[in-house]
């Protein structure tokens, strides 16, 4: 396998690693600079890809990951921490043990979805798609046992991350009037949400998802 | 078996058990170094267990024969470890039982061993111990085998000797599977051999202990065997984390020549080795025993994904 | 040209009220953007009943006699709303209930909502539906919280999770889309074209295209209040300032259907009618039943009225999922009923509410003594919503019901449980809050009710006599879908 590939796999591995790290973080803060992180590996994947099969717009394709994904939405994110001030999210739903045994279980079933369209697939990262659904199911698993509603937000954020290298693993990127699309929605959805937990820590004094739970079938 | 086999074999198992506490003599040493004071000799256990040899045993008067047996146990099993696992040179006699599940095996009977006996004399801190070890020990040998897996899907066989060959010879290459199977081991022998950030060797604080706890009644020549059988042990996870991620040097069975360089290379990559284990100590604090298992489930996850990793990538 | 303008002056417009939406005569700009908006889909309306579909700008967006009914809808009921809400929140921002600085934010907000909803409406290209879609959901979370109580708060909260989570699975669909679309036609620009798909969408890969269907339909069925992914609807459409309310019910579900009826579409050319249908009207009838079950224990009238709109919707997609030229007509029928019977609902009830402080219905009685018109408006709208005749949703429903009765007989009895069982529900909650005994005084102004009535009169029409040129229409729409 030539070195690219090689390079490629590699930062797949890490990106699983890191949404894996997510899964069993407790410090809010080292959960963003991870996203930040998974940012950075996408963006050298993307650019990795297109230096081998000279794709030109996955190059803009990757400094648009670096501009949002890297810098943009870890910015907001650090400064929303501490203007809300919150530092920890030590309880989860269930265990870490636990919870990374779940993990395993999903990656195994992510490899199995993704087999048959990584066959038909004819990009040289196509190995790479099973790894890019066991993280969109990892950061979704990571949004599901969380009680602090940050974590959940970058759980959500981590998942786009995923679908993102799913995009770039089978089909070498969208188009790029769609990538930049979405790239506005993600970018504004960080500033909604922003906005948004101060609603919530304004009404409820606290980002526990729990005090969110009262409306229910009656 | 050749008498040229038979020799290497021999000379491998008194090598290591003569090695063994000049090992744990040096990270000790690297330990002391990192944190500015001045170390104790090289040769200190060897001192130390020679002393404990003289001493008379103490026995609690309802100690049963469990007690007096089990170091003997635990001494045979790890030093049958080292006998079987590739230092110098691989394709030894005893090899054919080097089955890395077999490996596994026997540590775990080291383990139940170790743990019935503290719990022999009944004492509270006896069975504390032996609980804390069993946990440990039920998390960390799965992550053991699922390690030891990612080299038998690597090398299709089970066997030690044919992985360290198949992977002495492969082309040097990125695999991160590996690099995953690699940390994974790291954690696993931390926590196995009772080091920070699993446990603390040099605590005297019996509420923090793991493996201390375990041996607390044991005086004269029964704690010795079993300092003895815990350096053996760490020297054997060394030797097994060397010969599966860094096999080069290791000679033919048979092959004299190639001896002298194996030996070099096995010294110098056991140096660097402890040295690494001693700076991995510095660094790190000791961990709640309530995060262990969080630790070892870590290093069980990475296992596993180095497992899942080498399907994917096929390689 | 229209569609310049159709896009432009809503977006312009949120744009310029982002920035004076505190002053006075924020709400009749909002009325007059709306308004101008509404014209332009009239235009392009006419135009494309004249000449036929519609490409434009290099093919990034396209309209056919399948959206145009949907655009005329959205920028009309649009524009109701927006006159509606012109008197109802200068009220609500009287009594204390929302700050000026929330004002500016819904009335901005409103107008950059009809953009994202126009825009996913008239694009062909499948990434920019996906695009405008989750657009649609992050510019009314803000809307929905507006009120800032606890509850409405953790309406948002679910909103804004769920819909972005089952958004991401249409995102994941988009992606399949594009990877069986990329085996046939190459990569770029042109491979997430709907027109370009529509013509070679026998030659896409079935076992990804069936893939990538659930994802869209589990996606965008989200959006839509499928059951089991419903679960955000009602809490967003109770707790919400009404206009919203409205909106959210009448537009947003349309157009979510409208992506996964795209979708089915193209699906349908890939595999063949059955897979695709299927599951539309399995999801369709679950969530019929479930709606009228859960409809009858609400206490809440809007609540109730939201889980109405799931039973509707379920009813909606239960015949897009039958298909034929009968089915389809009846389900575009009935989403332009629905839409302009459940918006009219909307407005009595946001009255009603306003007027009694509260939105319990146990609360709520004797509207006919306080102000006849709400009364009124409100007894026509639930006995319209629950499809008596001779109302427009009668003979939609009428339509669907017998076709599943010659076509999926085994669908019937749900189907029948399911409207008996609102029918009931409903019907037994509004009656007392028109009719009972009540000790409030009369209303001193009167509510601007308008936008009622009118709704209420279309959908009359419909029901007696649908002109012909708007049959024609619905049938063509009907054919096109197939």
């Amino acid at each position: 396998m030539p070195l690219s590939g090689q390079l490629i796999n590699v930062l797949a591995a890490v990106m699983l690693l890191i949404a894996f790290a997510m899964l069993s973080q407790r410090r809010i803060l080292s959960l963003i600079e991870l996203f930040a992180w998974q940012g950075v590996v996408l963006a050298a994947s993307t650019f990795i890809v297109a230096y081998t099969t000279g794709q030109g717009h996955l190059y803009i394709s990757g400094v648009l990951t670096v501009a949002l994904k890297v810098v943009a939405l870890p910015w907001i994110l650090f400064r929303l921490i501490h203007r809300l001030n919150i530092r920890w999210d030590v309880e989860t739903l269930i265990n870490i043990p636990t919870t990374m045994l779940i993990g395993i279980a999903l990656v195994i079933f992510a490899f199995n979805l993704a087999q048959p369209i990584s066959q038909m697939a004819s990009t040289i990262t196509r190995s790479t798609l099973g790894i890019a659904m066991a993280c969109v199911l990892l950061s979704f698993l990571m949004m599901m046992t969380r009680r602090k509603a940050v974590p959940v937000v970058i759980g959500f954020l981590a998942m786009e991350n995923g679908l993102f290298f799913a995009a770039t693993s089978a089909t070498y990127g969208m188009p790029m009037v769609v990538e930049f699309g979405i790239a506005l929605d993600v970018l504004v959805g960080g500033f909604i949400f922003g906005i948004f937990f101060f609603q919530v820590r304004e009404t409820f004094d606290s980002l526990d998802t729990r005090h969110m739970e009262k409306l229910r079938e009656d | 078996m050749t008498l040229g086999g038979f020799l290497n074999q021999l000379l491998q198992m008194l090598l290591v058990a003569l090695a063994a506490p000049l090992l744990m003599g040096w990270v000790n040493a690297c330990r002391a170094w990192l944190q500015n004071k001045s170390a104790p000799s090289l040769l200190q256990p060897y001192r130390v267990l020679r002393k404990l040899l003289h001493k008379d045993a103490a026995l609690a008067e309802n100690a049963s024969w469990l007690f007096r047996f089990a170091p003997y146990v635990i001494f045979g099993c790890m030093w049958l470890v080292a006998g079987i696992v590739p230092v110098v040179a691989s394709e030894l006699p005893f090899a054919a039982a080097a089955d890395v599940i077999a490996l596994v095996g026997v540590f775990a009977v080291a383990r139940v061993f170790i743990s019935l006996a503290a719990m022999d004399i009944g004492t509270a801190f006896g069975t504390l111990g032996a609980r804390r070890e069993m946990l440990i020990g039920a998390l960390a040998e799965p992550a053991l085998l699922i390690i030891f897996f990612n080299f038998a899907l690597i090398s299709q066989s089970t066997s030690l000797t044919t992985i360290v060959d198949t992977l002495a010879h492969r082309e040097f290459a990125l695999y991160p599977s590996l690099a995953f199977a690699a940390v994974a081991f790291v954690m696993v022998l931390l926590a196995e051999n009772a080091r920070v950030p699993v446990d603390n060797p040099a605590t005297h604080l019996e509420l923090t202990m793991v493996h201390e706890a375990l041996i607390l009644e044991y005086s004269a020549r029964h704690l010795a065997l079993i300092e003895w059988a815990s350096a053996i042990k760490l020297f054997a996870y060394c030797a097994i984390g060397i010969a599966c991620f860094a096999p080069w040097g290791i000679a033919q069975a048979g092959d004299w020549n190639a001896l002298p360089l194996a030996v070099l290379a096995a010294v110098a990559k056991l140096m660097i080795a402890g040295a690494g284990l001693a700076t991995l100590e510095a660094v790190s604090a000791k961990m709640r025993i309530f995060r262990v298992p969080e630790f070892v489930a870590t290093a069980f996850m990475l296992a596993m994904l180095g497992l899942l990793l080498s399907y994917v990538f096929e390689v | 040209m229209e569609i310049l303008v159709l896009l432009g002056v809503p977006l312009l417009g949120g744009a310029t009220l982002a920035l004076f939406g505190s002053r006075r005569w924020a709400p009749e700009l909002g009325v007059a953007s709306s308004l101008v908006t509404f014209l332009a889909a009239a235009v392009l309306t006419a135009r494309v009943i004249r000449d036929g579909p519609l490409t434009t700008f290099a093919g990034q967006f396209f309209i056919d006699s399948f959206n145009v009914v949907l655009v005329a809808l959205t920028a009309f009921v649009a524009f109701t709303t927006a006159l509606f809400s012109r008197p109802y929140m200068r009220i609500e921002a009287e009594r204390g209930k929302v700050k000026a600085g929330a004002l500016r934010l819904f009335h901005a907000m409103f107008q950059v909502f009809t953009f994202t909803m126009l825009l996913a409406l008239t694009t062909n290209n499948m990434g920019i539906l996906w695009v405008a879609m989750e657009a649609a959901t992050l510019s009314t979370v803000l809307l929905v919280s507006l009120y800032r109580t606890p509850e409405s708060i953790e309406a948002a909260w679910k909103y804004f999770i769920l819909c972005s989570v089952g958004i991401s699975q249409a995102l994941f669909g988009t992606i399949l889309l594009y990877f069986a679309a990329e085996k046939v036609m190459g990569s770029g620009g042109t491979a997430l074209l709907w027109t370009d798909l529509n013509q070679v969408k026998s030659q896409l890969e079935p076992t990804v295209m069936s893939l990538a269907f659930v994802f869209l339909l589990v996606g965008y069925g989200t959006k839509v209040g499928l059951v089991p992914v419903h679960n955000w609807l009602p809490d967003a459409h109770a707790e919400g300032p009404t206009p919203i309310s409205a909106v959210l019910s009448g537009l947003l579900l349309n157009v979510a259907l409208y992506a996964v009826v795209r979708c089915k579409v193209l699906t349908d050319g890939a595999l063949g009618a059955g897979f695709a249908g299927n599951l539309m009207m399995g999801f369709g009838l679950l969530s019929v039943v479930v709606a009228a079950f859960l409809l009858s224990r609400q206490r809440d009238i809007k609540r109730m009225f939201a889980y109405s709109s799931i039973e509707h919707m379920g009813i909606t997609t239960f015949a897009f999922g039958m298909g034929g030229v009968a089915a389809t007509f009846g389900a575009l029928l009935h989403m332009t009923m629905h839409s302009l019977t459940k918006s009219a609902i909307f407005f009595a009830v946001g009255h009603a509410a306003q007027n009694t402080g509260t939105q319990i219905m146990d609360d709520i009685r004797g509207l006919i003594r306080t102000n006849p018109t709400i009364g009124w408006g409100l007894m026509l709208g639930a006995i319209a919503i629950l499809g008596m005749p001779p109302f427009g949703v009668f003979a939609s429903e009428f339509i669907i019901l017998t076709t599943a009765m010659r076509e999926q007989p085994w669908a019937t009895p749900f189907l029948l449980i399911g409207l008996g069982v609102a029918f009931a529900a409903i019907f037994g909650k509004v009656q007392p809050m028109v009719f009972g005994e009540t000790a409030l005084p009369r209303l001193a102004h009167p509510p601007a009710l308008l936008p009622v009535f009118v709704h209420l009169a279309l959908v009359l029409m419909m029901g007696i006599f649908i002109p012909p040129y708007l049959a024609a229409w619905y049938r063509q729409a009907a054919a096109l879908i197939g």
